[in-house]
């Protein structure tokens, strides 16, 4: 049954016959299907009578070679001949794949379908902002229909069990300013300046600005794929129908968490990137702790701490709406859940540096240098 | 020759089953699905796997597939032994089978077209593109999929399409063996009767075996030769609905004789008596 599939052509006086033999099934064809291609006409007939065995495709391959030949299939079993019938009759063309589009045309396309895409994702990032203050102001007057659990929840998923990353990450970052500040600086013997440049920048900036990116990275990431996955499975829908928002029930909460969160971690991550730098003080450059801490509070005016801690809660705004936002994009298929969550992400740090940049300009202009 | 017989009878036997199950555990945690599970699939035929929810029907079609590796017993498909086998000395077999998932569980970022080239693809890379094309095509219009459905995603798909898709590429290599998970489930009526239809028709041109694990009556009653109950975490019993209606397990007679089954088992008699009244119409000699 399972001999391999073979071709001979034979010369008649009416042209040549092609004599298949052996086990016509997709595992013996090997390369009979080519061969068949090679063939040219006129051929007379194509003769089974050697097929001991055959299956659909093995009936195509000669149903396809028949027809494009014009020439009779003879000589077969009843059902090798039943097969090749049934299978010739779905002859006809279907399309794998959608269109090709030129790729000119394509380019083109896919430019204006990026600006169009951008424009609408930045009106509807706005439109779900606005939907997330009105779900805001209809809990507030009926503050029964606040989740106070799922908000706790989400407390501790956003922000206590990112307090070992966030904490080793800034306690890092607190060693890389102080040692690369320090070896600028010895060049103008003002290394005590060092503790200028820990403290200043990371109350001001970097705390606040690296905990938003973790937080973006590791909860705005979650929130795009929990919520697109239940979108997928119609879990939104359903909530929907019962009458629940899913705006008070999922974006709120986590907007919620993350609002509250932000600050909290962005402070603590302050601290330890001064703990950082104030580690290298001591190793690196003979500066004893207790000398670090008394001329961190002289030189780190309270204002470098409002401005880190007012910056934070509008980071964690930002990143939780495109995280809910985009998630709730998602409609189709597993695939449209990975891009969204990369969106999602992208999305909430490039608006956090801006709205960063803007924050800077702002509070120059306040005068809190 | 009583003996001769009896031997000749054996192995005939042999090899008339296309699966072989034995003695089969299968448990999660505590949780235990099945305990010392025999079933013998028959070449040929169209068994239907039928059994309350949470008896363990899909989890015995993954444990034969080798998706679950099973905690003590034997499982054989077409003789070769299925269990603790790697997934590349399993080739061979793996050919041989296709497997229709509850969902379609197609691939949602290729189109139905590519869907059923998949297999051709990854186990016969000989295959020309054209050819595999081709194949693709006839594929389609052989689940009775329209042509139009070919360069469609997933996700354009209907439920009932879907699943004709997933059957498409189930069939790509052209399987001795298929599998379905409730093929019918989430299809209208109509729908599922023509789905039934076209796996009967499919499995007479083709000689393929059927493994079909279902909850529609329907299904069972119109196209199945034989049915295997799961309950108890065993097979509790497998033969034609005949002979089951004539078993006293409790399970096995409210499933049958319940409202849905009765109706089901009308519909079949109906559908006998308007054969045969077509029959009594028609002359002798055949013509009308």
């Amino acid at each position: 049954m399972n001999k391999a599939a073979d071709l001979a052509e034979e010369m008649r006086d009416d042209g040549t016959v092609i004599r298949l033999s052996g086990s016509l099934a997709v595992a013996c064809l090997h390369d009979l299907p080519s061969r068949l291609d090679a063939v040219q006409g006129p051929v007379s007939a194509i003769d089974l009578s050697g097929v001991e065995h055959i299956d659909t495709i093995g009936a195509w391959t000669v149903h396809r070679t028949a027809k494009r030949l014009n020439s009779p299939i003879t000589g077969g079993r009843d059902d090798t001949m039943r097969l090749i019938e049934a299978v010739g009759a779905l002859d006809e063309p279907v399309a794998i794949r959608p269109d090709h589009v030129p790729a000119v045309t394509r380019i083109v396309s896919q430019i204006g379908e990026a600006v169009s895409t951008a424009g609408s994702t930045m009106l509807g990032l706005l439109g779900f902002f606005g939907g997330t203050l009105v779900a805001a102001w209809s809990v507030i007057r009926h503050p029964s229909r606040f989740r106070v659990n799922a908000v706790v929840q989400r407390f501790e998923v956003v922000g206590v069990s990112a307090l070992g990353i966030i904490g080793l990450m800034s306690f890092l970052i607190g060693i890389v300013i102080a040692q690369q500040g320090s070896v600028q600086l010895r060049q103008f013997g003002m290394e005590m300046l060092t503790i200028n440049l820990v403290g200043r920048l990371t109350f001001r900036e970097l705390g606040v600005l690296m905990t938003a990116i973790m937080v973006a990275g590791r909860s705005g990431s979650a929130f795009a794929a929990q919520l697109g996955t239940m979108k997928l499975t119609e879990e939104v829908d359903a909530m929907r129908t019962i009458g629940v928002s899913p705006m008070e029930a999922l974006v709120l909460p986590r907007t919620l968490a993350v609002v509250i969160m932000m600050p909290l971690l962005g402070f603590y991550a302050s601290i330890m990137a001064v703990i950082g730098g104030g580690f290298l003080c001591a190793i690196a450059l003979d500066i004893p702790p207790i000398t670090f801490v008394q001329r961190l509070r002289e030189v780190v005016p309270i204002t470098d701490l409002w401005v880190g801690l007012i910056k934070a809660p509008v980071f964690g705004l930002i990143i939780a709406i495109s995280g809910c936002f985009q998630g709730m994009q998602v409609k189709g298929n597993a695939e449209e859940v990975g891009l969204r969550t990369t969106a999602a992400v992208v999305q909430a740090i490039f608006l956090v540096i801006v709205l960063d940049a803007i924050f800077a300009v702002f509070f120059t202009w306040l005068g809190w240098n | 020759m009583a003996a001769e017989d009896a031997r000749i009878e054996q192995t005939m036997a042999q090899s008339d089953i296309a699966i072989s199950v034995r003695g089969i555990r299968n448990s999660f945690g505590d949780q235990i699905v099945h305990d010392g599970l025999d079933l013998d699939v028959r070449k040929g035929e169209i068994l239907g796997v039928v059994g309350g929810s949470g008896t363990g029907k899909s989890v015995l079609m993954r444990a034969i597939i080798g998706l679950q590796t099973p905690d003590e017993g034997e499982i054989h498909v077409f003789g070769e032994s299925m269990v603790g086998r790697l997934d590349d000395e399993a080739l061979a077999i793996r050919k041989r089978w296709g497997v229709l998932f509850q969902g379609g569980a197609l691939f949602s970022t290729l189109t139905v077209a590519e869907n059923v080239e998949v297999p051709i693809r990854e186990y016969y890379p000989n295959i020309g593109a054209e050819l595999r094309d081709e194949i693709a095509a006839y594929k389609i219009r052989m689940t009775g999929l329209p042509a139009e459905a070919g360069p469609k995603y997933p996700s354009e798909l209907s439920g009932g399409m879907k699943k004709r898709a997933g059957l498409a590429r189930a069939l790509a290599l052209d399987p001795d063996l298929l599998f379905l998970d409730e093929p019918t489930a989430g299809l209208d009526p109509i729908g599922a009767a023509a789905f039934d239809e076209q796996t009967r028709q499919l499995q007479q041109t083709l000689g393929l075996t059927v493994f079909l694990i279902t909850h529609d009556l329907d299904t069972l009653y119109s196209i199945c030769d034989r049915v295997a109950v799961l309950a108890d975490k065993k097979v509790i019993a497998v033969g034609t609905i005949d002979e089951l209606l004539a078993t006293d397990h409790p399970w096995i007679q409210e499933y049958f004789n319940g409202p849905r089954g009765r109706a089901a088992t009308a519909a079949v008699a109906r559908h006998h008596d308007r054969e045969q009244d077509r029959a009594a119409q028609t002359p002798p000699d055949g013509r009308q």
